[in-house]
Order: C-alpha cells, then sequence, then structure tokens
C-alpha cells in the first residue's frame, strides 16, 4: 500500500506579495512555504503510515528548489519524493498541472489500496481544482474537503467540512481525497528525520520522462498550452472592520436596521 | 559560519516550534506563577527534543553538538525557559550517564529521559560547595550491597518533577577534594529523598530549582555511576557540553533582545522622528548585533570542536559560555536602554529577557570560574 500526498511550494503570503509584468507570480522574490492545507494532507497520510506501515510519497511539480520542501516532508516521516519539474511545464494553470501531476502519478503506479491525498486549495491561486481534476483524470472516486477520516481495510469514512454542515461519505480505494486543514494539526520535523532526510530517495520526473504518458496533452500544458489566462493581478483593497451587534434578537434588528437606514440601504 | 543543510533545516525546526507552541500566553504565565508546563514538555517529548543530542539506540535523535546549540540558541530566542525544559536531559541530566553509564544503565535511565518519559537532573551544589564542590558534605556509605546517602543539595534545577538525580557524594572521606568523590543514580521516590520548597528566583520562573534532602537513602551499588571514587574527575570531563548548551541559551537571548530592540527603535518616535534615526540608538544596536555574531561564531565552533573531539574542545567551551554569557546581560542591558522606561515595565518582553539572562553567568561555572579554567590552560 501507498499513499501519494500532492503538495506545492507557495509564497508566503504573509510577507511582501510580487507580480510579474504577464501577472503571474514573481515567486523567485518570496519567500515560500508548504502549502498548509497540503501540510493536513501530509499529517492524514503519516497517521495511516503510523498504523499501517505504508510506504508515503510526496509528489509536486515545480522548480528544482522545491526539492527542499519535499525534503522536508520527508524530515516529517515520508518515505519518498517525486519531483515533476521541467520547464516545459512552466505556468501551467489547473488543467494543466492535473494533467501532468495525474499523468506523472499513472506512470509511478496507483494500485488497488493506494490514496492520493491533497490538500483542499493552495494560498497563491485559491482554485480548489487541482485534486479533483487529477481525480477526473485518472478515473478515481474522490472525496472533497476531508475534516476526518477513519480507515477500515479498503473502505475509507471521509467526514467533509461544507459551509453549512457535514457530510460523510465512504470510499473504496485507490481514490483521491483533499483535506482541510480542520482535519489535524501537522506534525513537526524531527532532528532524526533531518538528518536522514537528504539521504532519501527523491526522484526527478522530467518533459522527457513524461511525454509519452497518454493522459498528458502536449498541446495543452505549460503557459502556452494552459487554457486559463491571466488578465489582470492586484491586492484586493483592505476590507473595513465588521461589527458584531449584541443584545436581544429584537434590539439587533433594530440597531441593524437603524444602521442601514442612516447610509440609506433601505 | 556557513551550516550545512541538514543544520539550516534543524534551526528552521527548533523556530517553528518555538514560536509557535511556547506562545507569550504561556511564558506570562509561567514567569508569574512558577511551576512547570506539562503540556510543552509532552510536546517536547513527542518531537524527540529530550533527546535532540543523545544517541539513537538510546532513544536519542542522534545529533551533533551543533544541533544541540541550534536548538538552545532558537528555543531561548524565543523563551530560555524552553531551552532550559529540552536541555536538561541533553546535558547535565543524560551527559554523565553517556560518559560512565554501563549497558544496563544507559538502558534503564538513559532511554526514558532522551524519550522525555523520565526526568533525569543533575545534584552537584551544595549550601557550602558552590564553585568549589571539592568541599562537598554529602556522603555515601558502603552498607552490604548498598550505599547510605545523607546529605543536602541545592539549587537543584527540576528537581522538584525529577524522577532520577546524577548526585555527587564523597565515598572516600580520607581522600581530598575532587579525589574521593563518586556518582551515584538516585531515584527520587526512595524512601529519604525529599525536596525543599522551589525557589523564588529572579528569572526563569518557568522551570523549579530546589533542594534535595537525602536522609539515611539506601542506594544500590548498581546505581554507582562510574568508577568508584574518581566520578567526579571522570564527569567533570563531560560539563563542558553544559557549558556549550548555557552559552546557546545566552546567544538566544540576546538575538531575541536585540530583535524586540529593533522593532522598538523603529517604532517608537521622539522628536518627530523614530528614536532609530539618532545614531546614539542605531550605534548601540550595530554593538550589540556584532557582539552577538561573535558569540555565535564561537559557540558554533566551540560545537563543532566538540563534535570532532579537538582537543581545545573544553578550553572553547568554556569561552563560548564566559563570552556569551556576559555579553547577553550587556545586550539586554541595551535593548531595556533603548526601550527607555517601557523596558522597565513588565508588559515589554525585555524586562523578562534581563532578569532570565542574569543566571546565564552563574549557573554552570560562574564566569570567574570559567576564567579559571581559561587562564589555568594558559599557564599550566
Ligand atoms: C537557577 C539556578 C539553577 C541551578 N541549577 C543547578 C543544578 O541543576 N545542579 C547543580 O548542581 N547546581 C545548580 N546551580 C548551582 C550553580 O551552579 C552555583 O550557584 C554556581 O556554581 C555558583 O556557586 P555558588 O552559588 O555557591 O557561588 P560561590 O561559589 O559562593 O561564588 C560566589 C562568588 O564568588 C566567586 N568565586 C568563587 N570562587 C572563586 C575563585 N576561586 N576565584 C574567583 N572568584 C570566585 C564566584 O564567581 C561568585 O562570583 C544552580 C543555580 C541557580 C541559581
Amino acid at each position: 500500500m501507498r499513499i501519494y500526498v500532492c503538495v506545492k511550494q507557495v509564497p508566503d503570503t504573509s510577507g511582501k506579495v510580487a507580480v510579474n509584468e504577464n501577472g503571474t507570480l514573481d515567486r523567485a522574490s518570496m519567500a515560500t512555504i508548504i502549502n498548509p492545507d497540503d501540510m493536513s494532507a501530509m499529517e492524514a497520510a503519516l497517521r495511516i503510515k503510523d498504523e499501517t506501515g505504508c510506504q508515503v510519497t510526496a509528489v509536486t511539480m515545480g522548480p528544482p528548489p522545491a526539492e527542499g520542501m519535499l525534503r522536508e516532508l520527508i524530515a516529517m516521516g515520508a518515505d519518498d519524493g517525486v519531483l515533476i519539474s521541467g520547464r516545459e511545464f512552466g505556468g501551467s494553470d489547473t488543467f494543466a498541472t492535473s494533467q501532468i501531476v495525474a499523468g506523472a502519478l499513472s506512470h509511478l503506479g496507483v494500485g488497488e489500496e493506494d490514496i492520493i491525498f491533497c490538500g483542499r486549495q493552495a494560498i497563491d491561486g485559491d482554485t480548489a481544482q487541482v485534486g479533483p481534476q487529477i481525480a477526473e483524470k485518472l478515473n478515481l472516486p474522490q472525496v472533497t474537503y476531508a475534516a476526518a477520516i477513519e480507515k477500515d481495510g479498503k473502505v475509507l469514512k471521509v467526514r467533509r467540512l461544507l459551509e453549512d454542515g457535514y457530510m460523510t461519505v465512504e470510499v473504496q480505494t485507490p481514490c483521491l481525497i483533499t483535506c482541510v486543514k480542520e482535519l489535524n494539526e501537522p506534525r513537526y520535523m524531527t532532528v532524526k528525520g533531518i538528518l536522514e532526510c537528504y539521504k532519501k530517495p527523491v526522484a526527478v520526473l522530467d518533459f522527457e520522462a513524461l511525454k509519452d504518458e497518454p493522459l498528458i496533452d502536449l498541446d495543452t500544458i505549460g503557459l502556452k498550452g494552459s487554457p486559463t489566462n491571466i488578465f489582470r493581478s492586484f491586492t484586493p483593497p483592505q476590507k473595513g472592520a465588521g461589527q458584531m451587534l449584541a443584545g436581544s434578537p429584537q434590539e439587533m434588528v433594530n440597531e441593524l436596521a437603524g444602521q442601514l437606514a442612516a447610509k440609506h440601504v433601505i | 559560519m556557513i551550516l550545512s543543510r541538514e543544520h539550516e533545516l534543524m534551526r528552521k525546526n527548533f523556530r517553528n516550534f518555538a514560536e509557535t507552541e511556547f506562545t507569550t500566553e504561556i511564558q506570562e504565565e509561567l514567569d508569574r506563577n512558577g511551576g512547570f508546563n506539562w503540556e510543552v514538555w509532552e510536546k517536547i517529548a513527542r518531537y524527540g527534543f529530550a533527546g535532540t543530542k543523545i544517541p539513537v539506540e538510546y532513544g536519542g535523535q542522534g545529533g551533533d553538538y551543533l544541533a544541540y546549540a541550534l536548538m538552545n540558541e532558537e528555543f531561548s530566542r524565543v523563551c530560555p525557559v524552553l531551552a532550559i525544559y529540552a536541555n536538561t536531559p541533553n546535558s547535565l541530566g543524560g551527559g554523565p550517564l553517556l560518559a560512565c553509564g554501563n549497558e544496563e544503565q544507559l538502558k534503564k535511565y538513559l532511554t526514558p529521559a532522551a524519550k522525555g518519559e523520565k526526568h533525569i537532573v543533575f545534584a552537584l551544589t551544595e549550601p557550602g560547595a558552590g564553585s568549589d564542590p571539592g568541599s562537598m558534605t554529602t556522603k555515601a556509605t558502603p552498607d552490604g550491597d548498598y550505599y547510605i546517602l545523607n546529605g543536602r543539595k541545592c539549587f537543584i534545577s527540576g528537581a522538584p518533577i525529577a524522577d532520577y538525580a546524577i548526585v555527587y557524594a564523597r565515598t572516600n572521606p580520607a581522600l581530598r577534594g575532587a579525589k574521593g568523590i563518586s556518582m551515584f543514580i538516585v531515584d527520587m521516590h526512595l524512601e529519604g529523598v525529599s525536596c525543599g520548597k522551589p525557589e523564588p528566583k529572579m528569572g526563569i520562573s518557568g522551570y523549579p530549582t530546589s533542594d534535595i534532602v537525602f536522609d539515611n537513602v539506601r542506594v544500590h551499588k548498581d546505581d554507582l555511576l562510574g568508577p568508584l571514587d574518581r566520578g567526579y574527575a571522570v564527569a567533570m570531563k563531560t560539563l563542558d557540553g553544559g557549558r556549550l548548551g548555557v552559552a546557546a541559551q545566552s546567544l538566544g537571548i540576546a538575538q531575541g533582545a536585540l530583535e524586540e530592540a529593533v522593532s522598538y527603535a523603529k517604532e517608537r518616535k521622539q522628536f518627530g522622528k523614530p528614536i532609530s534615526y539618532n545614531q546614539g540608538v542605531s550605534f548601540m544596536l550595530a554593538d550589540m548585533a556584532t557582539e552577538i555574531e561573535a558569540a555565535r561564531n564561537l559557540i558554533y565552533s566551540a560545537a563543532q570542536a566538540k563534535d570532532s573531539d579537538a582537543k581545545d574542545a573544553s578550553i572553547q567551551c568554556s569561552m563560548a559560555k564566559y563570552y556569551a554569557s556576559e555579553m547577553a546581560n550587556r545586550v539586554c542591558g541595551k535593548a531595556i536602554q533603548i526601550h527607555g522606561g517601557y523596558g522597565f515595565i513588565k508588559e515589554y518582553k525585555v524586562e523578562r529577557l534581563y532578569r532570565d539572562a542574569r543566571v546565564m553567568t552563574l549557573y554552570e561555572g560562574t564566569s570567574q570560574v570559567q576564567q579559571i579554567v581559561i587562564s589555568r590552560s594558559l599557564l599550566k
């Protein structure tokens, strides 16, 4: 049994945000972190590993420095890493990215008992599309927004966190699950893990290795092939602070109606 | 000094752990009320920080002295109390065991300490024997398969929460000074062992310090650590690792104080501009940063000397402890100066750092004791 965890290196949005002339993020000039939801996905995989001893592989598509992130995930407890990296892949949107990652996963082989974990969404694009698209391309069942996971053999019981409540779904391996940060508290690295992490394998899959994968259509990958074109990037203006009303429902309604009337909204 | 990628990653991890887990609320609560934070301890144990420098075969993480120094530095930058929590099993608690323990003792005592399951402390100082441990009066008298231990230790870090203590006692009254002293591993739950009240302290209040009294305590001879009558001499050789730890704690405190001072100097306005625009302030910051960097290089170099068993490693550790602890006190003083009256108020972190820094020139050998060690090596 093997668990793949799809992870992304993202700009640290708590720092300064820089944008290229073509509208894409200037990633080189920004500090990077491991996408927070992906950390929850990794923790979910490692908890299953703690119980079953299965293999956990961290998979990322990104520029060569993304290897550093894979090493950190290995230091947390992953067994190995896969870096999908090539100039031809650069600038890919979610449609292109999911094709390449799905192609890479199918190249590596997804077995009957295997699971693919993804974060719900990356904090740079916030699309939440790559995980579900990978599942579609691999023709696997998917469960999104996992906030709790129970594994019993080949069956996973997943509690989905929705805007207005929870939904519990059962799914069989092989499957893909996207995780939200409420799922768990990701562990830290250990000194022992760090001392070993550069000795464990990190495979690089480049254009040459993947170009013949049937799931990858060479015309629709990279910046040129991606159907999405970025029109403009900008930092949205700060919203004003909200105001919480207090009191009985009647008092709060009166207050709200009064304020709206004062602003000529009603 | 350029660190290896592994050590860089360790620094990042130590910093992330300290900043995330040892919150300002926890720090302030411990500073106000003393005691010990068991929740934080549980996390230290879970991630193996109690065994950073202890070999993997004894439940540790297998890190080197540089890893150990980085942990003390980064934890202490957030709060020295966190550094002390993780430091004790790695240095004074585990050190004598690693240096002198037989296989059985290592398995029985070091492994649970490295995993953070048990607390092990170091009991050398006595009311009448501080800088001069050779004048200790605690004694152990043989009685069949046992030694009968009598005496009083004082200022023992972690004593109130300890499961085991490494205790130094005179086993041969005919010998003088460091000769005739042996080491014992004493189970703190044995009959006749008791602790005094935790001392109210100027700083590092979040780690309890107290007396330990031994009243006819029967210690089995299997718990004699190292050679009879020569245990102290052997252990002295391991004390330099602890000194390196205190040096790194001092470095972290100074770094923390500098960061506070820099951000305050940029924010605080007087005479219509930030106070950092005055050279009188900015040059103080320059001096602080320079001294910190000098200490950092001295400490990392001492750590590498220990890791490569260099001949002068022990002296380097003394120099690092001497320089860094005095430096931290200077730097914290300046950090308060830059804060003006606000630095004197408890709400500002530098006030606490200043108090926490004070013990660094005292414990694990005062600055004067380090000067003795360093000068002796020159004059021998
Ligand atoms: C918070 C705290 C925690 C501690 N934790 C531990 C612990 O876990 N285990 C443990 O065993 N001990 C511990 N100690 C004890 C500590 O190591 C001693 O306090 C220290 O060694 C100094 O001993 P002393 O206090 O008796 O001072 P003294 O030895 O009485 O020294 C008083 C002054 O005289 C100076 N002096 C002494 N001799 C000379 C000399 N020959 N030349 C020049 N100057 C000299 C000293 O430098 C100092 O300035 C702790 C102390 C504190 C405050």
